[in-house]
């Protein structure tokens, strides 16, 4: 276990560089999310196409693939940038769909005569939705929403495959392939440095599904 | 009831049988073209080796149990272009195979003898101690650690770890080069060369994929500026690239490639420097880099100053 108080430093590093990469993807992917969604229940019909488009070229594509199309896919065609940004937005592109189809679940979970209501005192589809249907949507997604950022938090694991550098994983690649240090003891300090990650975020999650519940 | 059950399957079976002749026939035809290869002697490709001239050693040494049997088991890559790799002919080509020729040639054996395995980096050790393979020819680094396990004989070339730009590159000339530069560098993950370079660029400028031919990708669009690594891996991506790279050819580490034997096996050792300095003094190690990686290159390196036998 040597091997991870001596590079503790090393670590600490990569715990931000995920930190930051999950950080920035998470906000993006949430809200690209919430829009799908909307465009996946709106009343007009390209909209609905659309979004059910992306769900199923997404969704149905291994993040790899997806990772893949954006590191080599978009300098090919003269877009070119950092691969920082190529992976948060392939993470991010990837989880929308994820999220959007937590928050169309949870915007299922209302109660048809909530909308009914709020169309029959003449509040417009986008008031609708915004003001009654997705504050109420909220509390039931939260749960799947957790599972859908946990996952990313896990899947960015594989940016460091895409250039991306920095980030906890590759930090044992590092440790185990280029300076010859046992795997065992250094992988566990890269799942000790994930789960500094995630547990945090899953009682935060929990703090916020209590405090959204109401008593019906 | 099962006893007899194996040969009526085989009489259901006709393409068996079939293939069976077709392989009595092909090893029949091997024989005699064996045969008349030996009958012509060094004819067939200017080697100096024949029926007659079959050297003699010493009871009991390496060198006269591979010669009275008369064939060669050689680890080699099969997946390392210009130095070891194998073709869809299921032919191996490239300078470790030349070398290993050239050392197999030294015990009387030509060409036919030879039986190549393929060693890859993490099994070579093993296929020595475990006796699979008589020696390894496999851009096999000696340095300490591996030391303890085997002996090397050689080193018969000196790799390095050097830089590939695109052709049209001048501002990069070497390491040194890269900062002022503000150059992007790719190289793998977890290698050795990836951590090397690190005390030439800033990491922010470091681009790290798992394969090497995600670098020549990105070198290719100009996502990156440079890849860095062993120049025989480089030699390789250079020659796939279709003249797009070129290396700037200062390799700045030492990485020398040995002949991985079985440990303490001097008098082994010793024969295959003495076929090494022959080779290099007639011609012939020249002739086996030019006929492979030196097609890439252009240049044809000198034999390194070979370590002594322990």
């Amino acid at each position: 276990m040597g091997v991870i108080t001596d590079n503790v430093g090393l670590y600490a590093d990569g715990l931000l560089g995920t930190l930051k990469i999950c950080g920035l993807a998470a906000v993006a992917a949430l809200l690209l999310g919430i829009v799908l969604a909307a465009f996946r229940v709106s009343p007009v019909a390209p909209l609905r196409a659309t979004g059910t488009a992306y769900i199923t070229l997404v969704r149905n594509c291994p993040l790899t693939i997806v990772l893949f199309f954006f590191a080599f896919g978009l300098p090919e065609v003269g877009i070119n940038g950092a691969y920082f940004s190529f992976g948060v937005a392939g993470l991010a592109v990837y989880t929308a769909a994820f999220v959007c189809e937590a928050v169309r679940s949870g915007i299922g979970a209302v109660d048809a005569g909530q909308v009914e209501a709020a169309r029959a005192i003449g509040l417009t589809f986008g008031q609708s939705l915004r003001l009654i249907v997705l504050p109420q949507a909220v509390r039931a997604v939260i749960p799947p929403l957790g599972n859908v950022v946990i996952a990313m938090i896990k899947n960015s694991a594989i940016l460091g495959a895409f250039g991306v550098g920095g980030e906890l994983y590759s930090v044992a690649n590092t440790l185990n392939s280029a300076r010859g240090e046992p795997a065992l003891p250094v992988y566990t300090g890269v799942v000790i440095g994930y789960l500094i990650i995630i547990i945090p975020a899953g009682l935060l999650l929990r703090i916020l599904e209590k405090r959204m519940t109401v008593t019906r | 009831m099962r006893i007899p059950q194996p040969p009526v399957r085989r009489r259901l079976l006709p393409a068996r049988s079939l293939r069976r002749r077709w392989f009595a026939a092909t090893a029949l035809a091997c024989a005699v073209t064996l045969a008349v290869a030996g009958c012509g002697g060094d004819t067939t490709d200017g080697k100096t080796v024949g029926a007659g001239t079959t050297p003699t050693f010493a009871a009991g040494t390496t060198m006269a149990k591979i010669a009275a049997a008369g064939k060669v088991t050689v680890g080699t890559k099969f997946d390392q272009p210009l130095f070891g790799l194998k073709g869809l002919d299921g032919k191996v080509v490239g300078f470790d195979v030349e070398i290993a020729k050239i050392i197999s040639a030294g015990l009387g054996i030509n060409e036919s003898g030879i039986t190549f395995v393929e060693t890859p980096s993490s099994q070579r050790e093993g296929a020595i101690q475990q006796s699979k393979v008589d020696f390894v020819v496999a851009t096999y680094t000696i340095n300490d650690k591996r030391k303890q396990l085997v002996s090397f004989a050689g080193p018969y070339y000196q790799a390095g770890q050097d830089i590939m730009v695109k052709k049209d590159n001048t501002t990069i000339t070497g390491p040194e080069s890269l900062r002022p530069a503000n150059a992007k560098v790719c190289s793998v993950s977890g290698s050795t060369p990836a951590e090397k370079i690190k005390q030439y660029v800033d990491a922010s400028n470091i681009v790290l994929f798992d394969v090497y031919s995600k670098c020549a990708d990105a070198l290719r669009t100009g996502q990156v500026d440079a890849v860095t690594t062993d120049n025989v891996v480089l030699l390789g991506l250079a020659d796939a690239s279709g003249g797009a790279f070129k290396l700037v050819d200062k390799p700045f580490t030492t990485e020398p490639y040995g002949i991985g034997i079985k440990k303490g096996d001097i008098a082994f050792c010793q024969f295959i420097n003495e076929q090494l300095t022959a080779a290099s003094a007639d011609g012939r190690y020249a002739k086996a880099w030019q006929s492979t990686a030196g097609k890439v290159t252009g240049t044809t390196p000198t034999l390194p100053t070979l370590a002594t036998c322990s």
